[in-house]
């Protein structure tokens, strides 16, 4: 990844270091009234990059320097904790995510298999997005969901007690008719 | 608000109750099983039968056996049904008045799985509605932080979380009331409460499940703290990974802050006291108390040296106290029934009980709560029903990756903080993680330092690097293509990396591989053999 001073400076900015195709965006008025609520003190910074996240899908270089400003904070900083924690992606998700849970409990019932099946089915790899953009594949830490392993989240439903074969009817679905084969 | 009011609160609330009441788990793993759905079909079925008046449906926290799910209870009867759908609600509701045995599977209240299980922590889950702050309050909650508030000064407090022996649920175990008694003594204008429900071991999920059956025991809990030692705000770290748990906390927050049980003059006394929530955001080195501090602050969350200790050096500077959530979920029940009643409980050194995650090759997966000292083999064999297949019991794995695999010859060896850390392993946040004859060992090793080289934080070089190159020899070993110096230089470059860390993640993460070359060796030298033969 390249330095982001570097990007941003690239980028055409306004007053408020903000791109001129994003200036226009609605979102942006929700996330700037959640760094007022924050009364834009620096350690809101996690809480801010969360709800630009959930509004944006994920954080485009441009949105971190806009973060930046708000803040009052360096854009080092702001990269910086944007790429440490996981939870951040930097790029964009696809249409539809497949989340194998590795936690302990899921991987001494197999999780590695389910996640290899859908690598080779889909012809993904682990933390990537397809190419056509139509679903990527995530490994989580544990989800806690312990009990029903080994459980596997498909567009934010956890689905637990999976086999190579249920998995892939899952993943079928979304590849060949776009709709959600969860149902 | 004050305690006659609080009283009304809890009397409505239970004569509401009275008649039969059917209990539908919904905390996150009987959801996933779909009991939402079997909620509003036994809400139909109840309607259509005309019973709406004398049957109550309500949703309820953690049941406890997650591989059942979903689960539903009946009281008076004192019923529970196991692996519910849909469909079977109309017998379940025809089975109250007499209309023959309903379709579902009854599950046995009398199998060891229930009847071994002392009840403190969990003793509200799976029996109130976790979004209802009346429910707890009928359940005699927030009575004990009236009796601190009202009737106890901080020193007193403090003095009975001592004399309960109480120590940290979280994993090291360090005295709870010493703690306290560091922050309270400590002089300055602010003093903050923190709340680590970073629960990051993979394969625990006890945290959650209290949360999510019964968060306003945590949110009392910390009020007491927040007494006792003179904070007046407090936070809770909670993973992001657990969105059901966040939007419950959040729910009880506010339900709190409107009856004036958090805020300003708590029961009319000059307490106040705030909380707000944190949402991680994917980091397991946050669980480490000065890199969550750090998360807090909206920074990267590393860790740094430590003294000065939170206690000291906290939050912005100021004095900190940092507990687990079943650490504060324990606090309400001493206030409660006093000191001396939860000293009984437990051994001579580890006080009370435990709540453990089972899972992995067991029959029952779930959550337990059992007094300390509790045999392993009675958990994992009588209350566990063994592994699934008949086939033996080879490691159970506790502590996550900070800990350690416990070989099936020490199942006999109590469950308390001194007996797992002599086997090599911690008694952790509560994970417990059963393995049999398919699991290998070395596999096992290699899966908890992948992870613990991805967490790694960086800052310090022992366990950047370290967990690197430890995670490269095991690799070697699993492909054969290592020699038995390997495994000399694996156990040097353990050791080391255990010496040497910065904070309790590098200094933990070889224990995994230490107890399986402890206990193990055999499966690591007949990769050995594969490569010497070749």
């Amino acid at each position: 990844m390249e330095p982001t001073t570097a990007t941003a400076a690239k980028t055409p900015v306004d007053g408020h270091g903000l791109a001129k195709g994003l200036a226009a965006d609605n979102r942006l008025k929700t996330l700037a009234a959640t760094m007022k609520r924050h009364q834009y003190q620096p350690d809101a910074l996690i809480e801010v990059l969360h709800t630009a996240q959930e509004l944006f899908g994920y954080l485009d270089l441009e949105l971190l320097v806009y973060i930046a400003h708000g803040l009052k904070l360096p854009p080092s900083r702001v990269y910086g904790v944007a790429t440490f924690y996981h939870f951040f992606s930097l790029k964009p998700k696809g249409k539809h995510t497949c989340v194998v849970c590795m936690g302990t409990a899921c991987y001494v019932k197999g999780a590695a298999t389910l996640v290899k099946t859908v690598e080779d089915y889909a012809k993904v790899r682990t933390g990537e997005t397809r190419a056509d953009g139509s679903m990527s594949l995530i490994q989580a830490r544990c989800i806690g969901a312990c009990g029903i392993a080994p459980a596997v989240v498909l567009d934010g439903t956890v689905v637990g007690n999976q086999t190579p074969a249920s998995i892939v009817g899952h993943v079928k679905g979304w590849l060949e008719n776009g709709s959600d084969g969860a149902a | 608000m004050d305690l006659t009011e609080l009283l009304e609160i809890g009397e409505k609330e239970r004569q509401g109750q009275c008649g039969i009441r059917i209990r539908v788990c919904v905390a996150a793993g009987c959801l996933s099983a779909n009991a939402q759905a079997v909620k509003q079909s036994l809400d139909a079925a109840v309607a259509e039968a005309g019973l709406a008046e004398s049957v109550q449906v309500a949703g309820v926290g953690c049941l406890g056996l997650c591989s059942g799910g979903p689960l539903v209870a009946v009281d008076p009867e004192n019923v529970l049904y196991e692996k519910v759908t849909p469909a079977d609600a109309p017998s379940i509701v025809a089975a109250l008045k007499g209309g023959g045995p309903a379709t579902a599977k009854q599950a046995d209240f009398n199998h060891p799985f229930f009847t071994k299980q002392v009840p403190i922590v969990l003793e509200n889950s799976g029996k109130i509605d976790p979004e209802r702050i009346e429910d707890y309050i009928a359940a005699n909650g927030y009575q004990p932080l009236y009796h601190a508030l009202r009737e106890m000064k901080p020193t007193e407090v403090i003095d009975a979380i001592i004399k309960s022996g109480l120590r940290g649920r979280g994993g090291a175990g360090y005295p709870t009331g010493l703690k306290w008694a560091l922050v309270a003594k400590v002089r300055s204008e602010r003093k903050f409460i923190v709340c680590n429900a970073d629960e990051g071991d993979p394969g625990a999920f006890m945290d959650r499940s209290v949360l999510e059956s019964d968060p306003h025991r945590v949110l009392e809990g910390m009020a007491i703290a927040a007494y006792a030692v003179g904070a007046d705000q407090g936070f809770i770290y909670v993973r992001g990974e657990y969105p059901l748990a966040i939007s419950r906390l959040q729910t009880a927050i506010r339900q709190a802050r409107k009856l004036d049980l958090l805020g300003s003059q708590i029961f009319e006394s000059p307490f106040h006291f705030r909380v707000d929530l944190r949402i991680g955001a994917g980091a397991f080195v946050c669980g480490e108390e000065t890199a969550l501090m750090g998360s807090i602050e909206g920074k990267r969350g590393t860790p740094r040296p430590r003294p000065p200790y939170p206690a000291e050096h906290g939050l912005w500077g100021f004095p900190t106290l940092i507990n687990n959530v079943e650490t504060f979920a324990n606090i309400p029940a001493i206030i409660r029934n006093g000191p001396e009643w939860f000293a009984k409980i437990g051994t001579e050194k580890s006080k009370g009980t435990k709540v453990f995650a089972l899972a992995g090759k067991i029959k029952n997966t779930g959550l337990i709560e059992v007094p300390m000292g509790t045999p392993l083999r009675t958990i994992i064999e009588e209350m566990g029903g063994g592994v699934p297949d008949g086939g033996g019991v080879k490691a159970v794995q506790t502590g996550g990756p900070s800990g350690g695999c416990i070989p099936a010859e020490a199942l006999d060896t109590p469950v308390d903080y001194e007996s797992l850390a002599s086997l090599g392993s911690i008694m952790g946040s509560g994970g417990m993680i059963v393995m049999d004859q398919q699991n290998n060992m070395v596999d096992v090793a290699h899966f908890f330092m992948e992870f613990c080289m991805d967490e790694s934080c960086g800052k310090c070089v022992p366990c950047r690097a370290g967990t690197a190159q430890i995670h490269h020899l095991l690799g070697k070993v699993r492909a054969g293509h290592a020699t038995a110096k390997d495994l000399d230089t694996l156990d040097r470059l353990c050791t080391m990396v255990k010496q040497t860390s910065l904070c309790g993640l590098g200094q933990s993460a070889p224990n995994p591989v230490l107890s399986t070359l402890r206990y193990f060796r055999p499966e690591y030298e007949a990769f050995l053999a594969k490569s010497e033969t070749a």
